[in-house]
Parts: structure tokens; C-alpha cells; sequence
């Protein structure tokens, strides 16, 4: 029982650490482009990198304050926003999808390569870029905290705060733009660009706009998830996560302003636990040692929630959040 | 009240409007009426000559030389079209004859090959298809385009013009466009009770019927006061009581000097509110005329029924051929039943 409630604390951890604030940034990103105006993305793991090397390369190689590497990071997602969005936003929504997913694998490839080693310090990555964020903190970062049965050291705790004020602030972004007519004309484009177009609205400039306010989000994503690390590590972007950061979103419910951040809680906690769990569960010998060994259970949650997404689909396709109408509406 | 914040007719001269048209729900009746420019515009048509490419008095539309291949189908060649300004011009042709396909050109949906157009004197060549409508020219789909997944009154509001929470920045400021999102609002709750689906405003557009999204999307078109509007079949699907009252609609709008071009596939509805009607066929014009003009017409005879048939009945043939058809009828039940109907009537639609 005691196993229980210490695997039940870690998953709660894990929900509020800042791994979930990544992927709930990612997805809130991924909701204004996908959910919202149907661009599909499939590359979001490119702006969150180049938030958390914006950050690592401008403090660790070129010195400059942490707060201008934020601007850095920022300003290097909405050129790779815009650079994504020019050529391929006025053909058919593949062409965005190509273009984001082999730009997500490109750019990693490029900064661990060994010609970019000199800047991102290839596959060692950089770190010790966070000590101006961490510093800010209202209370002591080298001393533990015990917070409903789980310990968090003041840093992470700090990351946490910031990051969840980020998402919360985030969400009321969305919640305001989707209220408003610049909202509707983005659903509208979801639903039917020609008429949007014929009733005088300028298609294009629209999904621009909402590809590099997604890829803002993802690049906030990245700096949280460098900082909570303190490191900057080309293969800690792989494409997978963003496909996860889909999968918070769709269990979240897509087009509902806190779909992506109930989602990213939810994944978070459903990993931990199941990797808790299955080890608890391991060690105590209720699973055999040769049925499942404990470095099986790293890959054995995913398929758990693999698993989870599809019973998900099968009796609540519209997520936690969505609305059943809505999503019926495409059977007709 | 907050002012009207949509200029109307900035651009708009001449016959047939009145100085401001448009849509003002904070009026009486809701609609201002021009000086009778429904007459004006058939006045100024009935002495034109009917001939292809005739020039009228006072052209909105202007189409020269526009040309559109399809591999090697032609599916539009128009060598010269006026339409006049505060009429009803229908459009019609059989299938396949090229009248969405022009559409599509008109409104910046498809690039020609060879050809120019222009609305008020202004050339619309390069514009895209937002430019278009910006303009004042607004056009409806053949397949109806309703946004599924949004109201049906916010489907409506999104045909408002001009909208200043329509930019980015503004959006997060709801004070800057509450005022004008109320005023919209009224205007298309009118627009709705006119078209009869204010009942259905809060529920999803993907869950109306066919008919219901015809409406919508010409309710929706309506939002934006619009100088020129193109309904390609805005009656199809639409039950006959709600074609009265559409028509009733559609001479509305010339009422208030609009320019309506549609396409039409029933003869019977194109001689009720036309008062042009221009005959597409393979992607040519072949015929242009007042509405009692064209059943006359051989071209648009032979377009319809193709060439090789027989010349028009007299009524004792026309005897002769239904009694002939009945010997027939009851011949071929005697043996196996099932005859299909004869091939006299021209081709209704493809609805
Ligand atoms: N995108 C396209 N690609 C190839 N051919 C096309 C395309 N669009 C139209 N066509 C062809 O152009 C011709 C004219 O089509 P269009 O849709 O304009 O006919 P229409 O007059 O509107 O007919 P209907 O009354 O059936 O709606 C048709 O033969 C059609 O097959
Ligand atoms: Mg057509």
C-alpha cells in the first residue's frame, strides 16, 4: 500500500515536473496549429530546440545574458516558422507536414554533426548556461523541498514555478485569441480555406501567423526542458517527442485551450506510474523476472500507452476535454 | 448603435444605385430600397440587340478574351461578356458547359490561360481570390462550403468585412472589437430569421441538411454587403416553398442594387427572375438575351438536345408521339415490364 502511494507521489512528480510543462508547451504550440487552424506540424521538436540551444549557445559561447539568449531562441523559431511557412503554406497541408518532419530530423542531425561542433559541441552538447535563471530564485536552489511525499530541490522547483506560470500564461493567450474573430477565422481555415478565401480573408497570412505563434510555443517548450536539465544535447530533440506532444494533445482534446496542458499532465503521469508500477511490481515478484525484466519496462510503458490512446479513440475520440458532437461531425 | 464601420459602394456608380445600399438591420424593414433600379436594369437591357458579346449600358463585369484548358479541353472561351450593373444575369448551360469554371476565374479561384476581367473598370487579372471579394465581388460554391465545425452563427459572422478582431494584435483586446462583433451579430441574426435558420444558430453547420447549407452559404456571402454576387445553383436541394421566398430574396438584392450573376438548371426559375440570361455551352457562349428570348433560340436548342434533333413539335405531333409512346409502353409491358421515359424534355440538372 505504502509502494502504492510512493508510486502514486512519483507519477504526481513526474505531472508536475518540468517534462510535462515541455510537453504541454509543445502541445499548446501544436493545438494553435493543428487544433485550431488544421496546419499539421509534425516537426515541433525543431523549434524546441532551437529554444534550448537559442539559450545554451548564446550564454556558454557567445556570453551574453540568459535573457537575451531567451530572445535569441525566440527570434530563431519564428525565422524557422517563417523560413517552414513561405514555400509550402499555399500548397496542399502535406507539403507542411514533409517539410516540418525532415526540417525536425535535418536539424538535429546538422547540430550534432562534427562541423557544428564548434557551436553546439556536437553530441556532448553544452550545459551550465541556466546558473542567471536559477540564481532568480526567490528561495534556496541547493536545498530539498518535500512536497506531498516527494522531495524536489529548490532549482527544479523554481524551473516548475516559471514553467507553469509560462503555461498558464500561454493558455490565457490562446483562450483570448480563440475567442475573438481572429479565432474564428483561423477555425474557419481549418474547416474550409476556399470559402474563408472567398469571403475576403487572407488565408495565407493567417496560417503564418498561427505556424509561428505554434512555433513560439515550442521554442518556450525546449527552453523550460533545457533549463530543467541545465543542459543542451542535440539528441535529447527527437522527433518522437513530438509525436508525443500529439499524443498529450489528443488525450487532451484538440481545439480546447487546456486539451494540450490536462493532456501533458496526464501522459507524464501515466509514464511514471506505469515505470514505477512495473518495477514495484518486478521487484516484489508478482511479475516474474523472466516474463519482464526491469530494463524492458523503459519501453514496455510506451506501449502501455499506446494502448491507453487507442481505447482512448475507441470510447472517447474526442479526448478528455473535446466536445463529441464536434468530432462526430466528420462522419457525416 | 455603433456606426456601420463597412463602407458601402465605394466604388459602386451610376444606374442603378442609389448613392448607399446594403443591408441595415437598424432600419425599418431592414433592406433600403434603390429608385426602382430593377426596372432601371431592364429598361437598359430591353433594347439590346440579342447577340453574343453585346455591350451593355452600364457593365459591372466585364470578361475579354478569357480562355481555360484543361489538358486539351477547352473548358472556357469567352471572347467578350458585359454583365449589367443592378440586374439578374443568369448563367446557365448544360453539364459540363464551363460555369463554375468561369466562376472560378471571375473570382481569382483559377488563373486563365489568356484573357482579362474587370469589376468597375478595374482590372481583377492578378488579384487572388480575398482581393477579389475585398472588392465587392462575392461568389458561392456549386458544392456547398459550410464550416462544419462552427456555428451556423458564427459561420455568418465570419462573411463580415472588415473586422478589426480580425488582426492579431486586436484580437487580444477585446474592447477594440466588442462594439462591432455586437453589430454584426444583429445584422446576421437578421440575415438568418430572413433565410429561416435563426433557430439553428447555436448547432454546428456540418449539421444542417443540403438545403439548409445553401442557405447558409448565401446568407453568409449576403454578410459581407456585398457590390456583385455569383450563386452557382443557389437553389438546388431547396425545397419549392423556400425557392419562392429565396427568389424573393435574390430580386432583393437588385432592389438594393446589387449585381447578381447565377447559374441555374431550372428554365422555369431563370425566366422568373432573370433579366439576362446567358447561355454557356462547351465553354463558348452561344447565346445572350432577355429570358423569353432564349427558348427561341436554335443554338441554345441544339446545345441542350445536341444538334441532330428533330425540329420542334406542333401539338398533333406531339399527339402523335405520346400516342406512339403509349403503344409502345404497353408493347413492352406486355413482354418485360420497365420502359424509361422518352427523350423529348431537355436534361433537367444533375442536382
Ligand atoms: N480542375 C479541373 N481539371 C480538369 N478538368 C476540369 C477541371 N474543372 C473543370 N473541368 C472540366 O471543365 C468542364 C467545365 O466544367 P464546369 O465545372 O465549369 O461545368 P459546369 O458548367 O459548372 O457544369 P455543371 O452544370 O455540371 O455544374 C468540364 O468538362 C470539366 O470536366
Ligand atoms: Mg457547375
Amino acid at each position: 500500500m505504502a509502494d502504492l502511494l510512493n508510486a502514486l507521489a512519483v507519477a504526481g512528480k513526474s505531472a508536475l515536473g518540468f517534462q510535462a510543462i515541455f510537453f504541454a508547451l509543445l502541445a499548446i504550440g501544436i493545438n494553435v496549429q493543428f487544433g485550431y487552424a488544421g496546419l499539421l506540424n509534425f516537426g515541433q521538436i525543431a523549434f524546441a530546440m532551437l529554444g534550448g540551444f537559442g539559450i545554451a549557445i548564446s550564454v556558454s559561447k557567445w556570453g551574453i545574458p540568459f535573457w537575451a539568449g531567451v530572445l535569441v531562441g525566440l527570434a530563431a523559431a519564428v525565422v524557422l516558422a517563417l523560413l517552414l511557412g513561405l514555400p509550402t503554406l499555399r500548397l496542399r497541408a502535406d507539403y507542411l507536414a514533409i517539410a516540418t518532419i525532415a526540417t525536425a530530423e535535418g536539424l538535429r542531425l546538422l547540430f550534432r554533426s562534427v562541423s557544428a561542433t564548434p557551436v553546439t559541441n556536437g553530441t556532448r552538447g553544452l550545459s551550465g548556461f541556466n546558473g542567471d535563471f536559477i540564481a532568480l530564485a526567490p528561495w534556496n536552489t541547493s536545498q530539498r523541498y518535500s512536497i506531498l511525499g516527494t522531495s524536489w530541490s529548490g532549482g527544479e522547483l523554481w524551473v516548475a514555478a516559471i514553467g507553469w506560470l509560462l503555461v498558464i500564461l500561454g493558455s490565457l493567450l490562446v483562450f483570448l485569441l480563440m475567442r475573438s474573430p481572429w479565432g474564428r477565422v483561423l477555425k474557419s481555415i481549418r474547416e474550409d480555406e476556399d470559402a474563408v478565401r472567398s469571403l475576403g480573408k487572407n488565408v495565407y497570412v493567417y496560417k503564418m501567423q498561427a505556424l509561428v505563434l505554434g512555433g513560439v510555443f515550442g521554442a518556450l517548450g525546449g527552453m523550460v526542458y533545457a533549463v530543467g536539465t541545465g543542459s543542451a544535447v542535440p539528441d535529447q530533440y527527437q522527433n518522437a517527442n513530438t509525436f508525443l506532444a500529439y499524443a498529450a494533445l489528443i488525450l487532451g482534446g484538440a481545439a480546447r485551450v487546456l486539451g494540450p496542458v490536462i493532456g501533458a499532465m496526464i501522459l507524464l503521469f501515466i509514464l511514471q506510474f506505469a515505470d514505477t508500477g512495473l518495477r514495484l511490481l518486478i521487484s516484489n515478484g508478482v511479475i516474474p523476472e523472466d516474463l519482464l525484466s526491469s530494463t524492458d519496462v523503459a519501453q514496455i510503458r510506451f506501449i502501455l500507452v499506446g494502448v491507453g490512446l487507442m481505447l482512448l479513440l475507441i470510447f472517447r475520440p474526442q479526448g478528455i476535454f473535446g466536445d463529441r458532437r464536434e468530432v462526430m461531425l466528420d462522419a457525416r | 448603435m455603433p456606426a456601420d464601420p463597412t463602407p458601402h459602394g465605394a466604388t459602386a456608380s451610376g444606374a442603378g444605385t442609389s448613392g448607399e445600399s446594403g443591408y441595415h438591420p437598424e432600419r425599418a424593414g431592414g433592406w433600403t430600397s434603390g429608385d426602382a433600379p430593377q426596372r432601371l436594369a431592364q429598361v437598359a437591357l430591353r433594347d439590346l440587340p440579342w447577340e453574343v458579346g453585346v455591350a451593355k449600358p452600364d457593365p459591372a463585369v466585364v470578361v475579354d478574351g478569357v480562355t481555360r484548358t484543361f489538358g486539351g479541353l477547352t473548358a472556357v472561351s469567352v471572347d467578350h461578356l458585359e454583365v449589367q450593373r443592378g440586374g439578374i444575369t443568369g448563367l446557365i448551360g448544360p453539364n459540363g458547359a464551363g460555369k463554375t469554371t468561369l466562376f472560378n476565374l471571375l473570382t481569382g479561384f483559377d488563373q486563365p490561360d489568356t484573357g482579362t476581367w474587370s469589376f468597375n473598370g478595374q482590372s481583377l487579372g492578378k488579384m487572388s481570390p480575398h482581393q477579389v471579394a475585398r472588392l465587392g465581388v462575392v461568389r458561392t460554391f456549386q458544392l456547398t462550403k459550410a464550416l462544419s465545425r462552427l456555428t451556423v452563427l458564427q459561420n455568418m459572422l465570419l462573411g463580415a468585412q472588415d473586422q478589426r478582431g480580425e488582426s492579431f494584435f486586436r484580437a487580444l483586446v477585446p474592447g477594440t472589437w466588442c462594439a462591432q462583433e455586437k453589430a454584426n451579430t444583429e445584422k446576421a441574426m437578421d440575415l438568418l430569421r430572413r433565410f429561416k435558420l435563426d433557430a439553428k444558430k447555436d448547432d454546428f453547420a456540418g449539421t444542417l441538411s443540403g438545403g439548409q447549407r445553401k442557405l447558409l452559404e448565401m446568407a453568409r456571402a449576403l454578410m459581407s454587403d456585398p457590390q456583385v454576387v455569383m450563386l452557382d445553383e443557389p437553389m438546388a436541394g431547396v425545397n419549392p416553398a423556400l425557392t419562392q421566398s429565396l427568389l424573393g430574396h435574390v430580386k432583393d438584392l437588385r432592389e438594393q442594387g446589387m449585381t447578381v450573376i447565377f447559374v441555374e438548371h431550372d428554365m422555369d426559375v431563370v425566366r422568373d427572375i432573370s433579366d439576362w440570361v446567358v447561355v454557356m455551352a462547351a465553354g463558348r457562349i452561344i447565346a445572350e438575351g432577355p429570358p423569353e428570348s432564349i427558348s427561341q433560340n436554335q443554338a441554345v436548342v441544339d446545345a441542350y438536345l445536341g444538334a441532330h434533333h428533330d425540329a420542334p413539335l406542333t401539338v398533333e405531333e406531339e399527339d402523335q408521339v405520346l400516342a406512339e409512346a403509349e403503344r409502345t409502353i404497353a408493347r413492352e409491358q406486355g413482354s418485360d415490364g420497365d420502359v424509361l421515359g422518352s427523350e423529348r424534355g431537355p436534361e433537367r440538372t444533375d442536382r
